[in-house]
């Protein structure tokens, strides 16, 4: 679930206290390179050797982020989100709104996308870059006519042959009066089981916060994927450290014990593979993390599209039944 | 002093007990300790309340669950009506002044509802593993070792077969007395073994949930257990199988918004809570009061969400007679 009202990790400044030297350090460079167009001296050794301490300073911060680091990293206002994905990465995006029921769900986007030859139907949380866009998009979270939104567009890339790639990126479902009103429970829970029986290969990539239900919504694939600061938990840390911690303070603590980071999941078998981002994580150089995933989704595609569908459906469902599974704890009934 | 404030209440003198006077022995305040702890298990129903933390706010409580487990009276959670507890009983404890359904314990679920020595329980010896050395105030191995010695069955899933009114069917309870029904892998397992037997052995499933959502001390191995269940449903459906749930109180979170909302006909029983984010979640989040009735049974088949209301009284007719529209399940 979102906890919207909890105290955020504040991912611009404060809750990234870890990045305090590097960002003394990308001052630094910015003042001497403005320094040497001013005055033309030739400062060009000195702005070398700062590049380098920086490029150390980076790498040796981001080699060892804590799993509450990683947390306010993915959640970080410059990372790229799913208009970066569409503008940068689609050469063709034809948005599709609405669930036909009750309305259009702005924080989920659905259209038909095209990158060079390949043609697929991009579902993604959508937050926002500006303060104005992450409010219409309600922060990246969903409604239930934003997850009923995703499974009509999803069936229709079933009935087109078109495969689906899925972009997590929300704190969870928002916890409101409409939302319980509308059937936010059974909206998740439908597209999890509706997700099961698409004949189409789907590849889930999570991009920042992947956050719950609300994540999992759009999270059944073919493949599992994640971005390398990404993090995916079956609740946020604040609402974790309220509940069991009885203290909003302790989320680091919950982060850690939640195992909640790309290479713990990857290591508990629940993701398929973590997507490199750039030194310094994906805020710092957007192009690179876009270029990776990039590659990621046209590599997976091609890859599942070699599957019959039956073996497709079937290899999709045991994936899942036998999630995490340590190899013989559960009797076996197929 | 149970025996102390049931005279009181016996007398007809207090009928609004005082809270001052309690004290409870070690083991009485060890075990709603414990009862804290269950149903802060799962990620739905949100932290507790601020009205019960604090000194006096946990008098409160203690005082509310101390009614439960040994007393002659009780205090009913909705009307506040005090209730002789053997006249509870004999209602299948539901309350006599206000009809709300107390949560049942899963053992007296299912002797509830099936047919007398008709119930073989399956995979009771699944136990849950705390594979992330998860801890938060005790560790969760500690947890689960506490639990399973306090309940005396391993996890908080009870499924086997057994008969309601002569018919067969796959039954699978959730037990809300072990860490609040929430749902890990072991109880994802057995529910998705659970439909796995209804589809092999073309039975009706019937499930009751009582749940406070994921387990959250099972990180992401518990919210994948809403994949996992699912999966199993697709496969039951796909086989043209039959299911039925039934939501009590309460159901949150990872369970209604997974196997518990998707099932052929869904039930709740009278006054429970069901959602997805727990009511205090969404207080706080849209910082308002909610209407009265949100998220109950009525609240939810009058949006649409749930196909009926049964009474417990009326449950076994009710689940005998669908079962009967069931039969044409798996003829196709």
């Amino acid at each position: 679930m979102a906890d919207t009202s909890r105290p955020r990790n504040d991912t611009t400044s404060a809750g990234m206290a870890f990045e305090r030297p590097i960002k003394e350090l990308e001052a630094q460079l910015s003042e001497l390179e403005a320094l040497s167009t001013r005055t033309n001296l030739d400062l060009a050794g000195e702005i070398r050797a700062l590049k380098e301490r920086l490029q150390e300073e980076i790498q040796k911060t981001y080699s060892d982020l804590s799993p509450w680091e990683r947390v306010s990293v993915a959640r970080h206002t410059d990372r790229p989100v799913a208009s970066d994905y569409i503008e940068k990465l689609c050469d063709d995006f034809f948005e599709l709104h609405g669930d036909k029921v009750f309305g259009d769900d702005k924080a989920i986007v659905t259209g038909l996308a095209r990158m060079g030859e390949r043609r697929f139907l991009l579902v993604a949380h959508r937050k926002g870059r500006t303060t104005k866009e992450r409010m219409a998009y309600n922060f990246g979270c969903a409604h239930p006519e934003g997850y009923r939104k995703a499974l009509r567009k999803m069936r229709l890339a079933e009935k087109l042959g078109l495969p689906i790639v899925t972009l997590i990126n929300t704190p969870g479902a928002y916890p409101g009066i409409g939302a319980e009103e509308r059937g936010q429970a059974t909206a998740i829970a439908e597209n999890i089981l509706g997700m099961f029986s698409l004949r189409v290969p789907i590849l889930v990539i999570v991009i920042g916060e992947g956050g719950s239900g609300g994540a999992l919504g759009i999270g059944v694939g073919d493949r599992v994927f994640m971005l390398e600061h990404a993090y995916y938990s079956v609740i946020s840390p604040e609402g974790c450290a309220a509940i069991l911690w009885k203290d909003g303070e302790r989320s680091p603590d919950a982060a850690q014990a939640l195992k909640l980071t790309a290479p713990d999941l990857l290591q508990l078998g629940l993701i398929d593979g973590v997507i490199q981002e750039p030194p310094g994580g994906a805020h710092r150089n957007p192009q690179v993390a876009l270029d990776n995933v990039r590659r990621t989704i046209l590599e997976e595609l091609a890859a599942l599209e070699r599957l019959s569908v039956a073996d497709l459906l079937a290899r999709r469902r045991a994936k899942f039944r036998h999630v995490g599974e340590i190899p013989g704890r559960f009797p076996r009934l197929d | 002093m149970a025996a102390e404030t049931s005279r009181n209440v016996e007398s007809g003198r207090e009928k609004d007990v005082p809270v001052e006077p309690l004290e409870l022995a070690p083991e009485e305040a060890r075990e709603v300790e414990l009862e804290q702890e269950d149903e802060a298990s799962g990620e739905g129903l949100g932290p507790p309340d601020p009205a019960e933390r604090g000194v006096e706010g946990r008098r409160r409580r203690l005082w509310k669950k101390k009614e439960m487990p040994g007393g002659l009276w009780l205090k009913c959670e909705s009307c506040g009506q005090m209730i002789y507890r053997k006249e509870l009983e004999e209602k299948g404890m539901v309350c006599p002044a206000c009809e709300f359904h107390f949560t049942l314990p899963g053992r007296e679920r299912v002797a509830m509802v099936l047919d007398p020595d008709s119930w073989k329980e399956e995979y009771a010896d699944l136990t849950a593993l705390d594979r992330l050395s998860f801890t938060d105030q005790v560790p969760y191995a500690e947890k689960i070792r506490r639990t399973v010695d306090r309940t005396g069955q391993k996890e908080a899933l009870l499924c086997g077969t057994g008969r309601i009114e002569g018919r067969e069917i796959v039954l699978a309870v959730l037990d809300f007395s072990f860490l609040g029904g929430s749902m890990g892998e072991v109880v994802g397992e057995k529910i998705s073994l659970a439909a796995d037997m209804a589809r092999r052995q073309k039975k009706p499933l019937v499930l009751f949930t009582s749940s406070g959502g994921a387990r959250m001390h099972e990180g992401m191995l518990s919210l994948m257990q809403m994949a996992k269940t699912s999966a199993a449903l697709a496969s039951l459906n796909e086989a043209g199988g039959f299911s039925i749930c039934v939501l009590t109180n309460p159901t949150t979170g990872g369970v209604t918004a997974s196997f518990a909302s998707v099932c052929d006909v869904t039930l709740a029983e009278p006054g429970a809570l069901i959602g997805f984010a727990g009511p205090r979640v969404i207080a706080t989040t849209i910082k308002q009061e909610l209407p009265p009735g949100f998220q109950r049974a009525e609240f939810l088949v009058e949006k649409g969400q749930v196909d009926a209301i049964v009474r417990r009284s009326e449950l076994r007719d009710v689940l005998a007679r669908l079962v009967d529209f069931g039969r044409g399940a798996f003829a196709r």
